[in-house]
């Protein structure tokens, strides 16, 4: 049988600069298994990439500011310029 | 004490994308774009003002990340809706519009030339000091208040989140603004910026890690 060579685990500060390529869903699987071998086996990696998520979410939810009457005026006004030239 | 942290059981470690948090709202807007599009086409000065209400905050943001002033930003962001008005007819819809009208704008704060620093920093995405010499976290990392779940207080954060962001180095903020805050795909925000996809994924990483770190003294002193 063929033997394969063991490859070493991850330590955690390799795997802090792989979260984002985990998470953007672009790692081989073979570098997928390695880094979630890790996740599973340390708890302050697991909490960091749960932390990453959770700043990506909050992210998502920061709303635009709501835009002003004048802006919208001044705009609408440009636009009929722009739209008669 | 937090050194005692352990672990919530928890499933497989999914991949999980913004996207998928507010899925069906993107596509909602998405859809609404393709109406506003052709009403627009149209010269419909409403579909105009609808759209304006949709983006303008959201160019303006980006756009003081790239430029070097408020009154730039809002030159290029001006400059931005003229060149949708203008070249409307030649859209041909092969990106949507959200990607289009943040490309426009991309190109037009570029061509002002002001900003000049355009290398991609590298660094760690946790600072050495934080491990140890084998490579271990030298201190346990310290839980959160929030996790990111459907049960996240977002309104309660958005400030400091607003001020994480502000924080962000210019091209860093681009990136994280795009993809995090907008949710346009990585393609997308390559082509937005003009990025390779390394690049983009480098301005990512390293955004996202600094928005953790600025976010962490505030998330961990409520428990």
């Amino acid at each position: 049988m063929m033997q394969l060579v063991r490859r070493r685990d991850l330590v955690c500060q390799e795997a802090v600069e792989l979260a984002t390529l985990y998470l953007e869903g672009a790692m081989s699987r073979r570098e997928r298994r390695r880094f979630e071998t890790h996740l599973r086996k340390c708890p302050n990696c697991a909490a960091y990439l749960e932390q990453i998520r959770a700043t990506i979410q909050l992210a998502g939810a920061v709303d635009p500011e709501d835009l002003s009457p004048e802006a919208r005026a001044d705009l609408t006004e440009l636009y009929r310029r722009w739209r008669s030239e | 004490m937090w050194c005692t942290y352990s672990v919530r059981a928890r499933g497989p470690f999914v991949t999980r994308r913004p996207e998928a948090a507010r899925g069906a709202v993107a596509c909602e807007a998405v859809e609404a774009d393709v109406d506003l599009l052709s009403r627009l086409r149209d010269g419909d000065e409403a579909a105009f003002v609808q759209l304006v209400e949709r983006y303008q905050s959201r160019l303006l943001r980006l756009a003081r990340s790239m430029v070097s002033t408020p009154a730039v930003a809002e030159e290029v962001v001006q400059d931005t809706w003229m060149a949708v008005v203008k070249g409307i007819e030649r859209f041909e819809g092969r990106s949507s519009l959200r990607t289009w009208l943040f490309r426009i704008l991309a190109n037009r704060a570029r061509s002002t030339g002001i900003r000049e620093q355009r290398h991609v920093a590298s660094g760690p995405a946790v600072d050495a000091s934080c491990f140890d010499a084998a490579g271990a976290w030298a201190q346990p990392v310290a839980p959160w208040a929030e996790r990111s779940d459907e049960r996240l207080d977002a309104a309660r954060w958005a400030p400091v989140m607003r001020e994480a962001l502000s924080d962000l180095p210019p091209r860093q903020r681009e990136v994280v603004l795009l993809r995090d805050v907008e949710g346009l795909t990585s393609d997308e925000v390559c082509a937005v910026l003009d990025l390779s996809r390394g690049n983009e994924r480098i301005l990512l990483h390293r955004g996202r890690s600094r928005l953790r770190a600025f976010l962490g003294p505030h998330m961990e002193a409520v428990r």
